[in-house]
Order: structure tokens, then C-alpha cells, then sequence
């Protein structure tokens, strides 16, 4: 029975994320900088824990910084939860996405990304920018699976506001 | 439009096992659900979430109608015709969804929902610990080293207002465990139940594995202690012939949108001797006798427990609910639900990677199943049945502590009622099979 339409929504980018899960991490404790930033000295670091009341679905994502304001750099990254495919894929997604990047250019993705899901299926991602985030443009179709993709984005907002 | 009164013919017996619903039989009920007939993504709507909220037959939309058209105006007060017959017609409702449940009509309480009517008791109960209501209410007093007892199978709505009242009066709230089966721990039950225990608030069927519990063993064993016994009956008054004299319990809820009536109505039955002797919760309007500046006197149950303008629309369509279940038969609503249990446990049994959670065949169980798909997530199943026109709930099912018990965090929920057919169930197995393929997890 398998529909174009499902197949649309679990793109196979969306189904290998939630397999693979880049940036998952068994225990969430205080995080090293990456070892290709050659930051010296710690991390400034936060965490946040968000739920989705309709599903149980739940995650925890944690950032360290290096630096202040806009210029800081996301040079810690690292997250654990269950739920369904769309919440652990765009965790997986998130990871590949921001870390690395500065405070500023990861909260424009942030808002691209909150902007695509909120469209109802009207905005055309621009994959060059959103990357593989671009696959979850399916799920802007389905009203109740935008709480599911936006969830490891408001951690990771969340836990960046509290850096502030 | 014109407005027909509930069929007047005689009601079958209801408390017997009756003959299934046939083929026929259930293809003319769906008649009388204009929602069933829709198509969902393209596929004919096969609604199989009835244990999270019911559909309403149009005889109950126009039971609700009739008396917005015809008959409304405030219950028990006011001197002018509406009003007198507004009152008979609400009053009249108490008396069918008492007769429906073993009760008298002195022993129902309207309530906007089950859980509510949780929350009454509860309070009450919280009153009665702060000295309201006299020597009367003595039995209804909890303090430190008092214990209120739960199982561990319960909705949430039966859990989180007995962990508020122990929290309230300083009493230990304990539970029943649930058996890797999914069944309660009897033997652990007759040791948790003891001298100090006073209220066992359990579940008559579960929303989640669907099995109906021993309640006369529970009753027996509570009562045996002096302990009172509240029954949540969501998931049964819906699906059998329900007597809560017969049963013994001291209190019971169930709400009106599980049963074929409308939201906004739920029941609190209480035994007429502890209704009399409970202190309200709500206070105001409609439930006093007479007032003064220090203070009131409260009328008699039940209008002691329901204060201000009452759900009266509601009040009447559940009631009008009730015949059209009374009409049918519960006794033969129950088998064919037993006969759509056994089908949706035979298939799903069937199905490479998917866990039926609770007992298996052999132990009968309201028309419902829940399942875990291996290493797919309950909102992704719930995704894929919901484009192939299926309606399942997914998630926990405010029963958190019961899928983590039985090893999950979600699980995917199908329902039946009197109006599902065979083909639906089948539908669901079929679908149900290809979710593990196209998501890679079994092939």
C-alpha cells in the first residue's frame, strides 16, 4: 500500500538519520570541545529537556560555547532521547547542521528551519542552505508531526537562550 | 428535521451474554453514525479509537437539539413551564444512566467528565480531613499512616488526584503491581491491602491491555478491611451490562463521550448512605438550602455535589445514549466486542515483530489491543495507519506508569465499538503488517 505520500514524509535521509543518529550520546554529561576546534580551556555549556506531551516523546540536548554574542561557536554538541523517527532524525539532523557554526548563523537555521515546517507544505526548501534539514519539508504537511521535527530545535534553542 | 423519541420497543436483556451482532446488524448501526461515512486520505474512514472518545449516533444530536429547541431554561429553580420541564427531562436522564449502571437515582452526580468525578471524591475526602462535615464524614478522614491503595494499570485521571490527596492529608499512597502479563498481582494485592488501608481506587477494564479485572475479588478483599473501594468504569460502562450494586463499590465514574453521548458530561455514582454522609466539594449556587453571611446548609445528594448551572443538554443526550446501548443490548454488545477482541489478538499475534501488549487469547478482553512494532515508534505506526484512512491512538495513553512497567514508552492503540466492522479490523492487521517493512525494521 505504501503511498507516495509516505514515502514522501520518511524520505530515506529522514529514515537513515533516525538509524544513525549523529550526535547521540549514551550519557549526557559535561562535554569536551571538539577536537577539530582546538578550543582551549572549557566550554560555557547548557542543557534542556523537552517533551511531547501527545507522543512521550522526549529529548535532552546539551551545547557548549566557545565565546560570547553571536560570534560564539558551537564547538560542543551532544543529545539523548526516544521518540519517533522524525524527532530522532532531526536530532541527527540538528548535530550535522550546527555544530561548528556560530550562535547567529546556527539561529538562522534555526528560524529557516522553524519557517519550513510551519508553511503547510508551501515553502520550497533551498537545499543549498537547509542541507539535509531540506528532507523534512514533507513533514510541514502534517500538522502533528511538526511538534515531532521542531522538538531537538527547541532544546537546542532553549539551552543556547539560557548562554545568553 | 423531526425528533424521534428512542425506540420504545422492549430492551433486551442486558446483563446476559447475548448473541453477536451480526454482519447485517452492525452495517445498519453505522447508519446511525453519520461520521463513519467519510473518506480519510482517500480511504473510507475505519475509526478505531472509540476507547479514547466515542462517535455519537443522531438520535443523541437531536436529543441535544430537541432540548435547545424546545425545552431549555435553568433546572430546579424558576416557576415557568420551561423550567419545570427542563427539569423533568434533566431529571429524567438521572433516572435512565442510573437504571443503566445498577444505581439509584439519589446515588448519580453529574460531572463535567471521569475525571472530575475523581477529583470530587478526592476532594471531598480532603474536606472531610480538614474537620468539614461533621461526625458523619469521620470515614472519610485521612491522615498520617492512613494508606490510599492503586494498581499500577491505572489512567492517570484514576492516579494523580489519589497522589494530590495523600500529598493533602499527609497519607502513603501505595499500588497493586501489574504482572508481566498485564494482569494485576492478586497475591501482592491481599498482602497491600490491609488494616491501614482506606480506599482502593482500581480500574474495571484497562484503557491500555484491555483485560476486565477481578472487581469482586478487589471488593471483597477491600471491604474485609473496612476499606472503601472506587471503581473507574471508562472502559466498561461502555462495553458491558454494568451493575454497581451487584458489584459492591463504594463509588464509581465514567464519562458520557466514551458511550455514544456527547462531551462535557461525565457520572459520579456514590452508595446513598456515603453521599449522605460527604462534605461537597464545589460550593455555590443550586446546592444549598438555606444561606447566611457565616454560613449555608447543603442540600441532599446529589444536588450537594453539583453546584451552579448544570451540563443539562449534555445531561439529556447521554441519556439518550444510554437507550440507544440499552436498545441494542449490552449483553450483546459485550460478545461481539469479545468476538473483535479475539480477532484484532489473533492478528496481530500473527504479525512478525509486533508485540501484543497484555495477555493473550484465552482471557477475554473489551474489543481493544495494544501493540509495541519493533523498533518503530507508536507516532510513525500511528502515521502510516492514519494514511491508509485508519484511526488509532498512539502514545501512552495517560497510563505512563503501565508501558513503562510492560517495557515501553508508547505503544499503538486500536478500539472497537458496536459500529466496527470485521473488514476495519482487517484493514488494520493488513496495514499493521507493512509497517515494519517500510521502515526497514523487519523483512
Amino acid at each position: 500500500m505504501t503511498s507516495s505520500a509516505m514515502q514522501q514524509l520518511y524520505q530515506q535521509i529522514i529514515l537513515d538519520h533516525a538509524k544513525s543518529a549523529h550526535g547521540a550520546v549514551a550519557e549526557l554529561s559535561a562535554l569536551d570541545a571538539d577536537a577539530a576546534s582546538g578550543a582551549a580551556g572549557g566550554l560555557r555549556q547548557a542543557q534542556s529537556h523537552q517533551v511531547n506531551t501527545t507522543c512521550g516523546d522526549e529529548i535532552t540536548v546539551r551545547v557548549g560555547l566557545t565565546g560570547t554574542g553571536a560570534d560564539a561557536r558551537i564547538e560542543g554538541f551532544g543529545w539523548r532521547g526516544v521518540g519517533c523517527s522524525i524527532s530522532m532524525a532531526s536530532a541527527s539532523v540538528l548535530n550535522d547542521t550546527v555544530r561548528g557554526t556560530t550562535v547567529g548563523e546556527s539561529e538562522a537555521m534555526l528560524d529557516l528551519f522553524r519557517e519550513m515546517l510551519r508553511s503547510r507544505g508551501t515553502i520550497e526548501p533551498d537545499e543549498e542552505v537547509l542541507g539535509d534539514a531540506a528532507a523534512f519539508a514533507g513533514v510541514s504537511k502534517y500538522p502533528a508531526r511538526v511538534k515531532c521535527a521542531m522538538l531537538p530545535w527547541v532544546a537546542f534553542e532553549a539551552a543556547l537562550l539560557q548562554l545568553r | 428535521m423531526t425528533f424521534v423519541a428512542p425506540p420504545p420497543a422492549p430492551a433486551p436483556d442486558q446483563a446476559s451474554p447475548g448473541q453477536t451482532l451480526s454482519t447485517d446488524e452492525v452495517l445498519r448501526i453505522r447508519n446511525d453514525f453519520p461520521v463513519l461515512h467519510q473518506l480519510v486520505n482517500g480511504h473510507p474512514l475505519a475509526y478505531l479509537d472509540s476507547g479514547a472518545t466515542s462517535q455519537n449516533p443522531i438520535s443523541v444530536m437531536e436529543a441535544e437539539q430537541e432540548y435547545y429547541e424546545q425545552r431549555n431554561a435553568a433546572v430546579h429553580r424558576g416557576a415557568h413551564t420551561l423550567a419545570f420541564a427542563a427539569t423533568e427531562v434533566f431529571e429524567a436522564a438521572r433516572a435512565t444512566v442510573a437504571a443503566f449502571v445498577g444505581a439509584d437515582e439519589n446515588e448519580i452526580v453529574w460531572t463535567s467528565n471521569a475525571t472530575e468525578g475523581v477529583n470530587l471524591v478526592s476532594y471531598s475526602f480532603s474536606n472531610a480531613s480538614l474537620g468539614l462535615g461533621g461526625p458523619a464524614a469521620a470515614r472519610f478522614r485521612l491522615s498520617a499512616g492512613d494508606e490510599i491503595v492503586v494498581t499500577e494499570m491505572e489512567h492517570h485521571s484514576n492516579l494523580i488526584p489519589w497522589q494530590q490527596l495523600a500529598l493533602r492529608t499527609g497519607s502513603t499512597l501505595r499500588f497493586i503491581p501489574v504482572l508481566p502479563d498485564g494482569t494485576l498481582d492478586l497475591a501482592a494485592a491481599a498482602e497491600i491491602l490491609n488494616p491501614r488501608t482506606r480506599l482502593l481506587a482500581v480500574t474495571h477494564a484497562s484503557n491500555v491491555v484491555g483485560t476486565i479485572n477481578p472487581i469482586e475479588d478487589l471488593v471483597a478483599m477491600a471491604h474485609a478491611v473496612d476499606a472503601l473501594v472506587f471503581l473507574d468504569a471508562c472502559q466498561s460502562a461502555p462495553h458491558l451490562a454494568l451493575d454497581l450494586a451487584a458489584l459492591d463499590v463504594d463509588f464509581a465514574v465514567f464519562s458520557g463521550h466514551k458511550m455514544l453521548g456527547p462531551t462535557g458530561i461525565g457520572v459520579l455514582y456514590g452508595k446513598a448512605e456515603l453521599l449522605a454522609a460527604m462534605p461537597p466539594f464545589l460550593t455555590g449556587g443550586s446546592m444549598i438550602t438555606t444561606v447566611d453571611m457565616q454560613g449555608a446548609e447543603f442540600l441532599a445528594p446529589p444536588q450537594r455535589f453539583e453546584a451552579g448551572t448544570q451540563r443539562i443538554s449534555q445531561a439529556i443526550a447521554l441519556a439518550s445514549a444510554v437507550d440507544y446501548l440499552s436498545h441494542t443490548g449490552m449483553g450483546r454488545i459485550r460478545t461481539r466486542e469479545a468476538e473483535l477482541g479475539r480477532r484484532l489478538v489473533e492478528g496481530v499475534t500473527a504479525i512478525p515483530g509486533v508485540r501484543l501488549l497484555g495477555p493473550g487469547l484465552g482471557v477475554e478482553r473489551i474489543g481493544l489491543a495494544a501493540v509495541d512494532v519493533a523498533g518503530v515508534h507508536a507516532h510513525d505506526v500511528g502515521q502510516f495507519l492514519d494514511e491508509a484512512g485508519i484511526a488509532v491512538r498512539v502514545g501512552h495513553h495517560c497510563a505512563q506508569p503501565l508501558h513503562k512497567k510492560l517495557g515501553v514508552t508508547a505503544s499503538t492503540r486500536a478500539s472497537t465499538y458496536l459500529y466496527t466492522t470485521d473488514d476495519e479490523v482487517d484493514r488494520f492487521l493488513a496495514v499493521l503488517a507493512e509497517v515494519g517493512p517500510f521502515f526497514g525494521v523487519s523483512r
